[in-house]
């Protein structure tokens, strides 16, 4: 078990440096004073978090999609579910201090003339209920999800639009007022965390770490997934389903729990996104966002959990210095790197440096074949 | 599995396959006693893959019976259940895991455990090792373990996947033709692999090459148009009129 964790170089190599960099900036941030040229900025602070949290999303893409040949478009429903259950806590936690003073109900609600908490919300005063839930509503959407559709065979392209689909639909859902999810605005006005404020730096710090921890512990997990006897089984499903069958293995209880842990995983991004960001709302949902983040994967090479990590940082740093310059034309640099990263690279940064490596030494880590 | 030498291993009865009103197979019969090793010729399109689709649960007959050993109906199964009750199979397209190691691919069809909450382990067991080298040793593959079984040639893939069957160690083998695009030389030894791994199991093998099917030195059933043309001993059935006659006429 210890070689299957560490004998990945690259994954190890991105894990030290997503280690050290986020430590780096924690400690740049607290211990040099503002004006100190090693001084970081609070606001690379809370985007260098976001960007971990969009890793974490990209590795459980990469394991369902770079391993077990599931694209799945639609991971941004688990995301923001699990964005929504720490928005619902981070809502019960503000308490009488909402603008309308109510002692339980949040502002939306009284604004909407509710007279009490719908049950739905019950618990999410608790920090560790919430957490939960941001872990098993991902979880049973996907269960549940998987199972129907793995069970009547459906893969391919038609399980890509039916993500599309689930994503959309819980979109509109939550876009309803009706739903008791804020409506379009979503959830916001967040003020403290485990008792303390959001808004210090100590807290921004703090939930980098947390991300970074987070980003770390994916690694592992799916390290140890893909290197063990079910990720043998995951490829060759990936490679030949059908084979697999007549091997006397159930693909779709492979796909099934990979496609769990990889919501899963999803659900954590989206709680340890929604305090760094304050504000989670349907938008989320967008089919638009989980395209974005399968590029990211697609960008960093698939099938290999370092290029998920290099991806989606690499695509979101980009994203941020064009949305802050030239916003107009951010989805077309998007699309243009896509197409070029196919055409150039078509395994990817981390695949094309995988392949490079194995033309030197034959027997290194299988990498992804066709689609 | 309980099946006695002699006793009948697979009943195949009145089967009928249709795609699109078009009858791949046509009331076929056929009987395998345990032990027996069948050869099963026919010209392209007489059915002999959409036979082994039946048995391996892969293709729903229209009609007809399926049963193997004591009394599993083979047409209410799926496809891992029917491996699990002991059926392997090796496609007429070499399909072997072309991202994966050759030793990968022999550990994935090593006999055992297929449930997904069991396959959290990591380095194979000494026993697996020892398997899996004395398959590799026998599909003379042992100097290839670590190659990506994408980059092996035909020939190579098709004695993977025969090495991988010995590796599932499967009661009946479906054997959908081994040879095709070897040399003489690899047809030669493959037939002698057969008859020694028939030694231990049953064998129903698919094969358009004669020469093949007659060092093979087994019974050997015609299919023509879905259904049984001809059985008996090679030199029966390639004497039979109506077989020249198919084989012929094309
Ligand atoms: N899934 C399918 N849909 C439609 N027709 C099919 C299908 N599978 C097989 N057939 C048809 O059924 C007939 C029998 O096919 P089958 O593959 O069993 O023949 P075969 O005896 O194995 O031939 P060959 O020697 O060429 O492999 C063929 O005419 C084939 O075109
Ligand atoms: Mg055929």
């Amino acid at each position: 078990m210890r070689t299957a964790l560490f004998s990945d170089r690259l994954v190890v190599a991105v894990a030290i440096i997503v280690a050290l960099v986020t430590f780096a900036i924690g400690i740049g941030n607290l211990a040099f004073p503002p004006g100190s040229v090693l001084h970081v900025p609070t606001y690379v602070v809370s985007l260098s978090g976001k960007y971990l949290c969009y890793a974490l999303l990209a590795l459980g893409i990469d394991l369902v999609w770079g391993y077990g040949g599931i694209l799945s478009l639609g991971h941004g429903v688990f995301f923001g579910l699990g964005g929504y259950a720490m928005g619902m806590h981070l809502m019960r936690l503000i308490g009488p201090r909402g603008v309308y003073g109510h002692a339980v109900l949040p502002d939306f609600m009284v604004f909407l003339n509710w007279k009490e908490l719908p049950w739905y919300w019950y618990g999410f005063d608790s920090f560790a209920f919430a957490m939960l839930m941001a872990m098993l509503v991902p979880g049973l959407l996907a269960f549940g999800f998987g199972f129907l559709a793995f069970r009547a065979r459906v893969s391919g392209v038609y399980l890509s639009i039916i993500t599309q689909a689930l994503t959309f639909a819980t979109m509109l859902a939550f876009f309803r007022n009706d739903m008791g999810f804020g409506g379009n605005n979503g959830l916001t006005d967040f003020r403290e965390l485990l008792g303390f404020s959001l808004r210090t730096d100590e807290m921004r710090v703090g939930l980098l770490w947390a991300s970074g921890v987070a980003v770390l512990l994916g690694l592992a997990v799916c390290r140890l997934m893909v290197a063990s006897r079910f990720g043998k089984v995951l490829l060759a499903v990936r490679d030949a389903e059908a084979r697999v069958r007549f091997l006397g293995y159930r693909p779709e209880s492979y796909k099934l729990v990979a496609l769990v842990v990889s919501a899963v995983m999803a659900g954590i991004a989206g709680a340890l996104y929604v305090p760094q960001v304050g504000i989670i709302n349907p938008s989320e949902f967008a089919p638009m966002n989980s395209i974005e983040a399968v590029i990211w994967v697609a960008v960093g090479g698939r099938g290999t959990l370092a290029g998920a990590v290099v991806g989606a940082v690499a695509v979101n740093l980009l994203k941020t210095f064009f949305t802050t310059r030239l916003p107009e034309i951010w989805l077309f640099a998007l699309g243009g790197l896509f197409i070029l990263v196919t055409l150039l690279i078509p395994r990817g940064i981390v695949g094309g440096i995988v392949t490079a490596e194995r033309r030197r030494a034959v027997g290194a880590a299988p990498i992804a074949g066709p689609a | 599995m309980t099946t006695q030498q002699g006793d009948t291993l697979l009943y195949l009865d009145g089967v009928t396959v249709t795609f699109d009103g078009f009858r791949a197979l046509n009331t076929l019969s056929l009987v395998l006693t345990a032990g027996e090793m069948r050869a099963v010729i026919g010209p392209n399109g007489a059915g002999k893959t959409t036979m082994m689709d039946v048995i391996t649960g892969r293709t729903r007959p229209d009609a007809g019976k399926a049963i193997f050993g004591d009394g599993h109906d083979l047409t209410r199964l799926d496809e891992p259940a029917i491996a699990a009750l002991g059926i392997g199979r090796k496609f007429q397209k070499p399909t072997v895991f072309e991202t994966q190691t050759v030793e990968d691919n022999v550990l994935l069809a090593l006999e055992g455990d297929r449930r997904a909450r069991r396959a959290f382990r990591f380095a194979s067991t000494l026993p697996e090792r020892e398997r899996i080298d004395q398959i590799l040793e026998t599909v003379h593959l042992s100097n290839h373990r670590e190659r990506l079984a994408g980059g092996l040639s035909h020939g190579q893939k098709q004695w993977l996947e025969i090495g991988m069957l010995l590796a599932q160690d499967p009661e009946l083998l479906l054997v959908d033709e081994p040879v095709a695009g070897m040399t003489d030389a690899e047809t030669e030894e493959t037939s002698q692999l057969l008859v020694e791994i028939n030694r231990s199991h049953s064998i129903l093998v698919v094969e358009h090459d004669i020469a093949f099917v007659r060092a093979l030195g087994v019974k050997v059933t015609c299919l023509h148009e879905g259904s049984v043309l001809a059985e008996g001993s090679i030199d029966h059935v390639s004497a039979n009129p109506r077989v020249i006659e198919v084989y012929l006429g094309r």
